[in-house]
C-alpha cells in the first residue's frame, strides 16, 4: 500500500497526453481535443473520489462535498489544500490554489516535430500559444475536479481562470 | 574518472520528488481508455502509447542523469543494469531484473514483477492485441536515443494477457560513438 512513483511520471504523462491530442490527434481542431482532455480527467477524479470516500458516510450537502475537495481531495493530489474557498450560496463556488503545482509544469514546447507544416502559418505570438497550451492543460484537472463530484452525486460544470496568476481558481457550478 | 557502479537506486530515490502511484495509475487508464475509444483501433492505439513514451523518454532521461548521477555506462551490460536497478526506481519505485543475454552482449530481457502501470487493471475481451505498458517500451527507446543507442524494444511476456510477468526484450541495433567537432592534431 501507498506506492509511489516520481512526481515526473505523473507530469510527463500528462504533459504528453495534452500534446498528443493537441498537436497528433486533433491538431487542427483543438474544440475536439479540449473535450477528450477533460473526459480523461473526469474519469481519473471520478476513480479518486470513489477510493477517497470508501469509508465515508455521504456528505450531506453540497457545502460538505466541496470542503471535502478542497482539503482531503486536494491534499491527496497535490500535497496541499486548496487556499481560498468562495461561493455565492447560489450554486457557484470559486476554488483558488495560490500555487496549482501543474502550472508550473507548462511551458511552450519549440519543437519542430509538433510543427505541423501544411498549416499556414501561424499568427500567434508565444504569449498566445502559452496561454493556449496552459489552457488546454487546464481541462484535466477541470476534469478531475467533475469527475470527483460526479461521484459524490453532484452534476457541475468546472472551468480554469488563471487571470490572478501564480494563483489559478477553479470554477465550479453546480447543475441544479 | 571510473564509472560509477550501478547503485540500489535508494539514495536517488531521496532526490525526486514522489507522489502517490494511484494517481499516475488511474491517470495512464484513462489515458488507455480514451485513446481506444478516440483511434478505435487496438494496433493504432499500440503505436500511439509507444510514440507518447518515446517523447516521454526523451525529455526523462535529462532528469535522470542529472539525478542520479550515474556517469557513461562502459558497455551495453551496465546499461541495462542501470535502467533496471535505477532507472525504474527513480521513476516507479520498482526494480527489474536483467536476464537472458545473447552471446555478444547486445540483446536482453529487462523482466517486472511489480508494475504500477497495471494496478488494478483488467483487459475486457474487446482489447485482444492490446500491449497496455507499451508506452514502457517507447520510453526505453526513447531515452536511450538521447544517449546514442538505437535500441528495439518488444514485449515478450505481458501479465495483462496471461503470462506471469512483465517482460521487455531490449535489442541494441547501433550504438553512435561520441563525436567531436573537432580534431586533435597530432
Amino acid at each position: 500500500m501507498g506506492r509511489e512513483v516520481s512526481e515526473s511520471c505523473v507530469d510527463s504523462l500528462v504533459i504528453e497526453m495534452v500534446s498528443a491530442y493537441c498537436n497528433r490527434f486533433y491538431a487542427s481542431k483543438p474544440e475536439l481535443a479540449a473535450p477528450r482532455i477533460e473526459a480523461i480527467g473526469y474519469q481519473v477524479g471520478h476513480q479518486l473520489s470513489e477510493r477517497y470516500t470508501i469509508e465515508r458516510p455521504r456528505f450531506s450537502d453540497h457545502l460538505e462535498a466541496i470542503k471535502f475537495i478542497c482539503k482531503d481531495f486536494w491534499s491527496e493530489l497535490f500535497k496541499k489544500q486548496i487556499d481560498n474557498l468562495k461561493t455565492n450560496h447560489r450554486g457557484t463556488f470559486v476554488l483558488q490554489d495560490n500555487r496549482f503545482r501543474w502550472l508550473t509544469r507548462v511551458s511552450i514546447d519549440p519543437s519542430p516535430a509538433n510543427t505541423d507544416l501544411s498549416q499556414e502559418p501561424s499568427l500567434a505570438t508565444d504569449e498566445s500559444k502559452t496561454a493556449q497550451a496552459t489552457s488546454m492543460h487546464l481541462y484535466f484537472p477541470c476534469g478531475i475536479i467533475r469527475g470527483a463530484l460526479s461521484n459524490l452525486g453532484i452534476p457541475c460544470a468546472v472551468s480554469a481562470d488563471i487571470s490572478n496568476l501564480p494563483a489559478c481558481s477553479f470554477v465550479v457550478r453546480i447543475k441544479a | 574518472m571510473a564509472p560509477l557502479a550501478p547503485r540500489s537506486g535508494d539514495p536517488i530515490v531521496a532526490n525526486v520528488e514522489r507522489v502517490n502511484a494511484e494517481l499516475f495509475t488511474l491517470t495512464y487508464g484513462a489515458i488507455v481508455r480514451q485513446l481506444l475509444t478516440d483511434l478505435e483501433e487496438v494496433e493504432e492505439v499500440n503505436k500511439q502509447l509507444d510514440q507518447m513514451g518515446y517523447n516521454i523518454g526523451i525529455r526523462l532521461i535529462d532528469e535522470f542523469l542529472a539525478k542520479s548521477g550515474v556517469s557513461s555506462c562502459v558497455d551495453f551490460k551496465e546499461t541495462a543494469e542501470v535502467i533496471a536497478k535505477v532507472g525504474f526506481k527513480t521513476f516507479l519505485g520498482v526494480t527489474a531484473s536483467v536476464t537472458n543475454w545473447d552471446a555478444d552482449g547486445t540483446s536482453c530481457s529487462l523482466v517486472l514483477e511489480e508494475n504500477p502501470l497495471v494496478d488494478f487493471v483488467e483487459l475486457p475481451d474487446t482489447c485482444q492485441g492490446l500491449y497496455y505498458c507499451n508506452i514502457l517500451s517507447g520510453v526505453i527507446r526513447g531515452a536511450l536515443e538521447i544517449v546514442s543507442m538505437k535500441t528495439e524494444v518488444t514485449w515478450v511476456r505481458d501479465m495483462l494477457r496471461g503470462d506471469d510477468a512483465y517482460e521487455l526484450r531490449v535489442k541494441l541495433l547501433k550504438q553512435v560513438p561520441e563525436e567531436y567537432p573537432y580534431k586533435n592534431d597530432e
